[in-house]
């Protein structure tokens, strides 16, 4: 059975040019997210998720970025071949991004239902008192009182201000979220709400949703697959049961083996040797390969290829070979 | 038993401002032993980082007693205190802006020795800062770099050896890790570990990452609204959360695995203010048990199991 | 194990700061510009006396040569008087580049030091002085400059002090302003809790980084002491003539500049080259002295 894919990226390349070097911020990108499901794209600091989200947006700032080469497919038409006026019409309508700050993502001079009315009259044909209608609509869809629609940003806590910047992003229902750290800047205990709460509305508008995330606990509480992505490269992709369960790139193997263990407080952490490679210099090879406890002459020299180990989950590492990806054993006796 | 090095009494924290008076910190208490960690846990506007500036006197408390290796340090006078400076460091959560961008590693590291005359003859403070650079792991040839040539892990370390350069006993750690990706986070933890076991330091981690603090912690204290709600020893207090909140907060953490998942208590509500709070329990408008008493007495801390304190009037008997 | 995170030993070469600065500086042709420019005028103004005599050539009048358009002999022309426009402008940056450098150090000096204690201890001394700093402000500057000429007397150093104090409570608010943004900065609070005091705190971790507006500050507020020491000459408060001063010189050939207009533009010009080329070593120091920018 086909597929159908709300988002298609395929071999997406974006530098950012500055006079003195050339940074490699997304190197060949894959990424599919189908219909209707949640994608988290887990990677750290620098790996080109934000570049990735904004791509996808056509928001890519140029100068310095400039996408070399790709094409992102979205409901089956190429963003990258759109034109400004095409952009726009999309953006908020058919694809919108929440980005990871709250306090800064909001005009502080327009009340929050203006905000939110503004994006509804530029997609759709209808009066302003319609508009402010829709606003406390979608004010109240995302748990804060319609009546509040009236105050200004300040008036708001974070967590509800990110709400409020949800409800924007979700005000024309777009086919596709793209979710940038949305939750990173709050609590704990709010964090809990705001993800609730967006899983909520994902399953009612069935909006397909990227996650661009660094915490994996988010992603096993929202998602569906998860990307992997090191040095602007998806390094291994599955359903969550496969990456979480059947980890086998080491690189992820390396981010779980990171994070505290809840079970047993005593166990010392295995933190990954080494920093991320300066995306200005990236290795010929593996990009993994300086921090790489596995790593090889080969894995400095030849990118390594695409290992499926099953129809979902695949792995690009030079550990495996088409007939042991089936067997985790390679990281497990370490 | 060990020595306590550390005991707070009744410690308060007030700033006064335009709409009334913020209890930042309100009436905490706790004693922490010679070579552990307690771990303070809150969320933002708990009060948790202003507890451990005042124990420093970075702030100045309104009330209170901070008694250190049996030292008042409330008492002390201005130079007395930049002397105790020696004793008691911290390390700031924000890696970027905690280092003067116009100073290379080295005179970072080297200011504080030099400012207490520690070592007085320049040679010998030059091999004392690399020495300091080897313990926490940065390479010789960083000595003359700049803070913004520098990744977040690697300025936190300049952070570290510059606590670490006066010879402390105890560390303020104001989430010194918060500001990292987890692989650089797992590599710093590590690295405190170490510097603990083989320097015999004692630590006050605050964060608001709960994994964290289980991992790091002896002891762990639950800070709500300048409160201190619930303090007992790290897995005891993961075990048997016993305060509705702390209950709440330990749901709340996304845990990174499909299995052995945990029950959400979603909480209503978000955080009241600090600002002139009432006599009652100040977690009772979100508390899904509050009784009409929540929301008229004010609980104290009690223990209820030995080492365990909670500060709530549901679980008083 | 917590090992180190880079293989390499070397220590990095050593640069001082000064140095670093200096390697800077030479890539930004502007400030360069701007560099070569300011010593040049100043070694001009110092060994102005080898090149034109006080008493015969700049001074003297010398009517048969009146109003000569520039020409080999007389490359700038001559003014009313038959002086040596040239002669003229270079005794003239003497007192120019005297007045005004003097006026904003001591500008800068005072409003620097009032401006740091008030941002940095804020409460009730910010108060007292802000307040103070207030009412100079209100009161208009050249009438200020003025009052303290007409008082003391017409002299250069009088003219200095008046043209500083007027500046003093700009420097004040400036300062303080940078001082408040700086203050509350976590490596300020990092630099206490390592035991240091409030002067260590001020000069090294709170003044070293509000330079980037001060420096642009001085270099504009040099520009207006020239133009301001035009003015005050003009009113007759300043440089008394015949003695040269550009901003003399450009007021004096305002009057014939339908048929001489070389007398007023070269001042002018003069004057807006000085203004430019310190507008442009400002700009240029002050990138310098930030190591973050490359």
């Amino acid at each position: 059975m086909e597929k159908e894919y709300a988002l298609n990226i395929e071999d997406l390349k974006v530098v950012y040019k500055t006079q003195h070097s050339v940074v490699h911020a997304v190197n060949s990108l894959d990424l599919k997210l189908e219909k209707g499901k949640a994608l988290g794209l887990v990677g750290e600091t620098g790996a080109g998720k934000t570049t990735t989200g904004l791509a996808v947006l056509g928001l890519v700032p140029n100068p310095p970025g400039i996408v070399e080469r790709g094409s992102i497919f979205l409901n089956g038409r190429d963003v990258l071949k759109m034109n400004k006026k095409e952009l726009r019409k999309i953006r908020g309508k058919e694809v919108s991004m929440i980005f990871q700050d709250p306090m800064t993502s909001l005009n502080p001079v327009l009340t929050v239902e203006e905000q939110i009315s503004e994006v509804i009259r530029t997609h759709n044909k209808v009066n302003r008192k319609e508009a402010l209608e829709k606003a406390r609509q979608m004010l109240e869809m995302v748990g804060i009182p319609g009546e509040r629609g009236s105050e200004y940003p300040h008036q708001f806590s974070g967590g509800m201000k990110q709400r409020v910047v949800i409800a924007i992003a979700l005000a024309c229902q777009p086919d596709v979220l793209i979710a940038d750290e949305p939750t990173t800047a709050l609590d704990v205990t709010i964090q809990a709400q705001v993800l609730e709460m967006m899983k909520a509305l994902k399953e009612k508008y069935n909006t397909s949703m990227v996650m661009i995330t660094h915490d994996l606990g988010i992603v096993a509480e929202i998602c569906d697959e998860v990307s992997v992505m090191y040095a602007g490269h998806v390094v291994e992709h599955g359903t969550l049961e496969d990456i979480f369960d059947n980890t086998r790139h080491p690189y992820t193997r390396g981010l779980f083996d990171s994070l505290p263990n809840m079970e047993d407080r005593s166990q010392r952490l295995k933190p990954i040797k080494g920093l991320m490679p300066d995306p200005s210099n990236l290795p010929e090879g593996c990009a993994f390969c300086t921090r790489c406890a596995y790593a090889t002459e080969q894995c400095e020299k030849v990118k390594p290829p695409r290992f499926w180990r099953n129809d979902t989950h695949y792995v690009e590492c030079h550990l495996y070979s088409e007939n042991d990806i089936q067997k985790g054993e390679v990281l497990k006796n370490e | 038993m060990s020595k306590v090095l550390l005991e707070v009494e009744g410690l308060k924290k007030y700033f006064p401002t335009k709409k009334g008076i913020l209890h930042a910190v309100d009436d905490v208490s706790f004693t922490i032993e010679e070579g552990k960690t307690l771990g303070v846990v809150g969320e933002s506007g708990c009060g948790k980082s202003t507890t451990g500036r005042a124990i420093l006197r970075l702030l100045e408390p309104t009330a209170g007693r901070v008694t250190f290796d049996g030292v008042d340090v409330a008492g002390l006078n201005a130079e007395e205190l930049r002397k105790m400076r020696t004793k008691m460091q911290i390390i700031f959560q924000d890696p970027f802006s905690s280092l003067n961008p116009r100073m290379t590693v080295s005179q970072a590291i080297e200011e504080p020795i030099r400012l207490h005359g520690i070592i007085t003859d320049k040679k010998e403070r030059e091999e004392r800062v690399m020495e300091l650079m080897e313990t926490v792991g940065l390479a010789p040839r960083l000595y003359h770099a700049y803070p913004h040539e520098l990744d977040g892990g690697r300025r936190q370390r300049i952070g570290i050896a510059r606590a670490l350069a006066v010879n402390p006993k105890f560390i303020v750690c104001d989430e010194p890790v918060s500001a990292l990706d987890v692989s650089i986070q797992a590599q710093i933890l590590n690295l405190m570990e170490d510097l603990q076991d083989n320097l015999g330091l004692t630590y006050m981690f605050i964060t608001h990452d709960l994994s964290v603090v289980h991992h790091f912690s002896d002891d762990i204290a639950v800070m709500y609204l300048g409160k201190l709600i619930e303090k007992a020893p790290a897995d005891e207090l993961f075990a048997n959360p016993t305060h509705p909140y702390t209950e709440a907060l330990l749901s709340a953490i996304p845990i990174p695995s499909l299995h052995n998942r945990r029950e959400r208590i979603i909480m209503k509500g978000e955080i009241t203010s600090p600002i002139n709070p009432p006599k009652a329990c100040r977690f009772a408008n979100r508390c899904p048990y509050a009784t009409e008493r929540c929301f008229h007495v004010e609980p104290e801390l009690k223990e209820i199991r030995p080492g365990h304190f909670v500060s709530c009037l549901l679980r008083d008997h | 194990m917590n090992g180190t995170v880079d293989t390499n030993k070397e220590v990095q070469k050593k640069n001082s700061l000064a140095w670093d600065t200096w390697k800077r500086l030479l890539k930004n042709k502007g400030a360069m510009f701007g560099l070569v420019f300011m010593v040049g005028l100043v070694l001009m103004a110092i060994f102005a006396d080898f090149l034109y005599d006080y008493d015969t050539q700049v001074i003297a009048q010398n009517i048969q040569d009146r109003l000569i358009h520039p020409c080999m002999a007389h490359p700038f022309g001559t003014d009313e008087f038959g002086r040596d426009l040239l002669a003229r402008i270079v005794h003239g940056s003497r007192m120019s580049l005297v007045v005004s450098f003097t006026s904003v150090a001591i500008s800068l000096a005072v409003g620097g030091v009032l401006g740091a204690i008030s941002g940095y201890f804020g409460g009730m001394i910010d108060d007292i002085i802000m307040r103070i700093t207030d009412i100079l402000l209100a009161i208009p500057m050249t009438l200020f400059a003025i009052v303290i000429v007409a008082a003391l007397g017409p002299n250069t150093q009088n003219l200095a002090l008046a043209l500083a104090a007027s500046s003093i409570p700009i420097f004040a608010r400036l300062v303080r302003g940078s001082v408040i943004t700086v203050r509350d900065v976590e490596y300020v609070e990092a630099a206490r809790a390592i035991g240091a005091n409030h002067f260590t705190i001020i000069t090294k971790h709170i003044l070293p980084n509000c330079m980037a507006p001060i420096i642009v500050q001085v270099t504009l507020r040099i520009a207006t002491a020239i133009y301001n020491t035009a003015a005050l000459s003009f009113l007759g408060m300043g440089v008394q003539a015949p003695a040269p001063e550009w901003g003399g010189l450009l007021a004096a050939g305002r009057s014939l500049i339908r048929d001489h207009s070389y007398l007023s533009v070269i001042p002018g010009l003069a004057i807006m080259l000085t203004v430019l080329a310190l507008n442009l070593l400002g700009d240029g120091l002050r990138d310098a002295l930030d190591p973050r920018l490359k």
